[in-house]
């Protein structure tokens, strides 16, 4: 007895010295390419300045509802970085505060839309050739079949707009695409043999799809959510930029750009600084994305 | 026995399953628009009429929606009268929204039809160049401008080029189909085609040079993103035994690389275009609202805003078809580039 | 002397590592000689067959060595004279027809255009007519049957066997003097194996050809060859006549491998030896096969043993004999 539990022990300890060596090898891959440290040290840098924005941002007050006309219209001075607006709000305060809200969009969307459509892609595939399977396949693919922006911009439109309801709407139609993505990869592992001895040990469903499958889909599911990161915001600020998201004076990034871009192209600094905001966090995640594949991809 | 076996040919037919799932999905997209315009909104009636009409006014209003039967039965009626083309008055212009939709679908279709012909091209040439020369000077220039491409908004990159090709380069029009002054008498509704069968150039120019921010405002996402994956497929192809064979019987390198190479190579570009497909009809919205393009994108903006619910439901049930049959042509393509997908299962 | 690589060196680069996979190899062809390479699957023989043809994918780099075909300089010939060589003189038959043969296009379109070409270099514009019927002969010259059919087919419309005489028929296109065959016979079902081999053996007496075969199935190469080279990890570890190779082999590695192989049968290496590969990336110093060596000694691992000539007909590289 005390034999084999020796045995187990060192079986574990050699278990947790391959997943520490794993990690460093990742860890490796990643920082072979520069872009990928520069985009993740940017994402952390943003998330640092949106957490942290009322210490970050010289006018935190500027934020929301604010005026003062006699500092209306001034361009980028060492004063205000990226100039003042028409109410002579600081635009660099109000972009440092659009972070924030952007992260926000980021966090309610993907813990909405990643659950759901994983959990759902990973049963159409378990239960392949059944009705279950039919059945949310067919679902995702009557959401998929309308241009995603135009089905966000619809269901926005219909609530009340701001941005908790913008957000609604792009989770909405979202999820359908994690279920394609995780249901492809379930189907081409079901059927593997380690799939089906796990099975036949009589492993129960859940066993199955939350331990065999769904750790070996991990990595892709990652990959697409830190991509898909950037793409929110994208969406995010499209939805604004229309006046069906959030609405001023909140600071989120597409509701700058919508209400400053009037005040081109004399006061071209206005729109400038949250259009950069919104260029710089997709770029981020895009970087960071294209860094965890290569983590994966060798896999 | 012939007959049956005929009929099982067509069932098992590539393109008649691929059709008939798209007809299901249809269907499928019009319960799902048919909840967004009845059920979303908790009273629809209410939400059309505004807050202060009076409560009897709602009520018949109600009434004339079949709201208070059951939910299967308004659906039923409503997809009747989907199907004799009646989307419904504009709760706020009081105009057919058919009408409305046809006046406006033209100038959309137009914009869209020319952003695929640059996204095609540009995607095209860029693919093949930095593919044909990995870690070259035009590869990094792509590279870069893959990144831009992903990175800047379509409504970024429409006030961008307004401001700067327009505005301050004051190279082409800034907004519209067409100059003040001229005038294109509407046959198609497609100004570059009813200017030609007017035999009128220079509206014909005009519109093209309208056509030119708005367009490539949304195709250059399009393109950065072809373009890369056209390059990434080439550089992998050219590696493969089937192009190294080539090479072993001395075949010259253009034929190779222009025949053997860029086909196997297109296939993931053209698949993903479904997707490009449907960013570009959902920025449409936004570079429409921009450019003030008096197309189905900009007059759907409108019914949004003013949540004019038949309209709104109008316009996207006209998008989604439209969408659905573009993915099929897309799908067909791709079938005759690979001819694998026609012969699995 | 038909064909004579020396010290060839040949690294792939990916984007982190450089795979140092040839390390040094030699080789020799005689006029209307029958050479065979043995060896595991992964010690870099696909990589010898295609450096003599110049074919490595773009990452692979030819670093140092000589390649004498027909006392021309293959890796200073000009493109066209390269051209020649490719369409004329020599052929290749690669290892996967699968892989080998793109997907998107028929059977016709890729077999016409090499023998288009390959016509062009003899001073004929062929028509399409002609290339039909050269096309028709080719196929039928390896025995497929319906070969109209297969013409109009894509490749994932035939069985392997059938990918595998397509192939075979275009690489006798080009092969006028010499024939590689890459493990022509490792993806097909082993009663199709005997079939092709006994094609490919027919062929190259019929035609006289010189030919270099690769593989890892044993009693093949007993079969077919007069002389035979064991690669190992991409160094050359032994040289001698087919018959003296399997009687008499020398080096550890060859003994092993012909020891754990089932006698003289067609199939391929049991996995009688412990250990694998080494890593190409950061390969041994001495001699590649010492980690696996149950000879091994110290100066094993870090100097590279030279050829010894043990007989006129018998080189190997091991201290042993040193």
């Amino acid at each position: 007895m005390g034999r084999e539990a020796d045995l187990e022990l060192r079986y574990l300890e050699l278990e947790k010295k391959i997943k520490r060596e794993n990690l460093r090898r990742m860890w490796f891959r990643f920082k072979q390419s520069k872009l990928s440290i520069l985009g993740l040290s940017m994402v952390l840098i943003l998330f640092f300045v949106a957490a942290f924005a009322e210490y970050v941002a010289p006018y935190p007050s500027h934020a929301g509802l604010y005026i003062n006309f006699r500092d209306a219209y001034k361009p980028p001075s060492l004063d205000h970085l990226l100039g003042t607006d028409m109410y002579g709000r600081d635009v660099f305060s109000r972009v440092i505060f659009g972070f924030r809200y952007a992260f926000m969009m980021i966090g309610l969307v993907l813990s909405l839309v990643v659950p759901t459509g994983v959990v759902l892609g990973l049963i159409a595939g378990y239960y392949r050739g059944t009705f279950i399977e039919t059945l949310i396949v067919r679902l995702s693919d009557i959401f998929i079949a309308l241009p995603p922006l135009v089905l966000a911009l619809s269901i926005a439109s219909i609530l009340e707009p701001n941005i908790f309801n913008a957000m609604m709407a792009v989770s909405l139609m979202w999820w359908p695409w994690y279920v394609k993505l995780t249901y492809s990869m379930t189907t081409s592992i079901r059927n593997e043999p380690f799939i089906l001895a796990a099975e036949a040990q009589g492993a129960s469903t859940s066993h199955i799809i939350f331990k065999e499958l769904l750790p070996i889909e991990l990595g892709t599911i990652l990959t697409k959510v830190t991509l898909d990161a950037g793409w929110v915001i994208l969406i995010g600020a499209a939805i604004s930029f229309v006046g069906l998201g959030a609405q001023p004076p909140t600071p989120d990034l597409g509701t700058m750009v919508s209400e400053y871009s009037k005040y081109l192209p004399e006061y071209w600094w206005m729109s400038l600084g949250p259009a950069m905001g919104i260029i710089l966090i997709i770029l981020s995640f895009n970087l960071l994305g294209d860094g965890i594949r290569d983590i994966f991809a060798g896999e | 026995m012939r007959l049956r076996k005929l009929l099982q040919k067509v069932v098992d037919n590539f393109y008649f399953k691929r059709t008939t799932y798209s007809i299901v999905t249809l269907f499928g997209l019009s319960i799902l628009i048919f909840a967004i315009a009845r059920v979303l909104p908790g009273d629809p009636a209410r939400l059309a009429l505004g807050p202060r009409a009076p409560e009897d006014v709602v009520e018949r209003y109600r009434a004339l929606l079949r709201l208070n039967e059951p939910i299967y039965i308004q659906y039923y009626y409503w997809l009747v009268d989907v199907f004799h083309g009646k989307l419904g008055v504009s709760l706020v212009t009081f105009r057919d929204v058919a009408t409305d939709i046809l006046e406006f679908l033209p100038a959309t279709i137009e914009l869209i039809i020319f952003t695929l012909i640059i996204d095609v091209a540009g995607a095209f040439i860029l693919g093949v160049l930095s593919g044909r020369k990995p870690n070259s000077l035009i590869d990094n220039f792509v590279r870069i401008f893959a990144y831009a491409g992903i990175a800047i908004p379509a409504f970024v990159w429409a006030i961008i080029l307004q401001l700067v090709l327009a505005n301050w380069l004051d190279l082409l029009p800034a907004y519209g189909r067409l100059s003040l002054g001229i005038e294109v008498k509407r046959i198609t509704g497609l100004i570059t085609v009813d200017s030609l069968l007017a035999g009128n150039i220079n509206a014909f120019i005009d519109g093209i040079r309208h056509l030119i921010i708005p367009s490539l405002s949304l195709a250059i996402g399009c393109i950065a993103q072809e373009a890369r994956i056209l390059r990434a497929n080439l550089i992998e192809n050219i590696n493969k035994d089937y192009i190294l064979n080539l090479y072993s019987h001395g075949i010259p390198q253009s034929i190779i690389f222009f025949k053997y190479a860029l086909k196997p190579s297109m296939i993931p570009t053209v698949t993903v275009m479904t997707l490009d497909m449907a960013s570009m009809l959902g920025n449409a919205f936004l570079v429409e609202l921009i450019f003030n393009w008096p197309g189905l994108s900009r007059y759907g903006i409108t019914a949004m805003l003013r949540k004019d619910l038949n309209a709104i439901v109008g316009v996207v049930l006209v998008i989604g078809i439209a969408y659905t049959l573009a993915s099929i042509l897309i799908e067909l393509l791709v079938s005759v580039l690979d001819p694998r997908v026609k012969h699995k299962r | 002397m038909l064909l004579e690589l020396t010290n060839l060196h040949v690294h792939y680069k990916s984007y982190w590592y450089v795979f140092k996979v040839l390390n040094g190899v030699w080789l020799r062809v005689r006029r209307g000689e029958r050479v065979g390479v043995i060896g595991e699957s992964g010690s870099g023989k696909t990589t010898l067959l295609k450096s003599i043809l110049k074919i490595l994918p773009l990452n692979g780099m030819i670093i140092r060595g000589e390649i004498k075909y027909d006392g021309k300089d293959i890796l200073n010939l000009g493109e066209s004279k390269l051209a020649e060589i490719r369409r004329r003189e020599v052929g290749m038959i690669f290892q996967d027809p699968m892989a080998a043969l793109n997907p998107v296009f028929k059977v016709k379109d890729q077999l016409y255009d090499i023998l288009k070409y390959k016509m062009i270099s003899e001073g004929r514009n062929p028509s399409k007519q002609e290339l039909y019927d050269e096309a028709l002969k080719m196929l039928t010259d390896v025995k497929l049957p319906d070969p109209e059919r297969v013409l109009n087919s894509y490749p994932f419309q035939l069985s392997g066997g059938m990918r595998q005489r397509v192939m075979i028929a275009m690489a006798l296109t080009s092969a006028e003097k010499l024939l590689l065959a890459d493990e022509p016979t490792t993806n097909l079902d082993v009663t199709i194996q005997d079939q092709i081999l006994k094609l490919i053996h027919n062929l190259v007496i019929q035609k006289n050809l010189s030919a270099i075969l690769v593989s890892h199935a044993l009693g093949m190469v007993y079969q077919m060859t007069d002389r035979a080279y064991v690669l190992y990890a991409g160094d050359i570890m032994e040289e001698a006549s087919t018959k003296e190779l399997f009687e008499k082999p020398k080096h550890p590695y060859t003994q092993i491998l012909i020891s754990s192989a089932p006698r003289l049968s067609s199939k391929g290496i049991s996995e009688g030896i412990k250990g694998k590969l080494p890593d190409y990336r950061n390969p041994p110093a001495g001699c590649r096969f010492a980690p696996r060596c149950p000879y091994s000694m110290s100066k094993c691992n870090t100097i590279k043993p030279e050829p010894i000539e043990l007989n006129k007909e018998h080189i190997t590289c091991c201290h042993l004999y040193g």
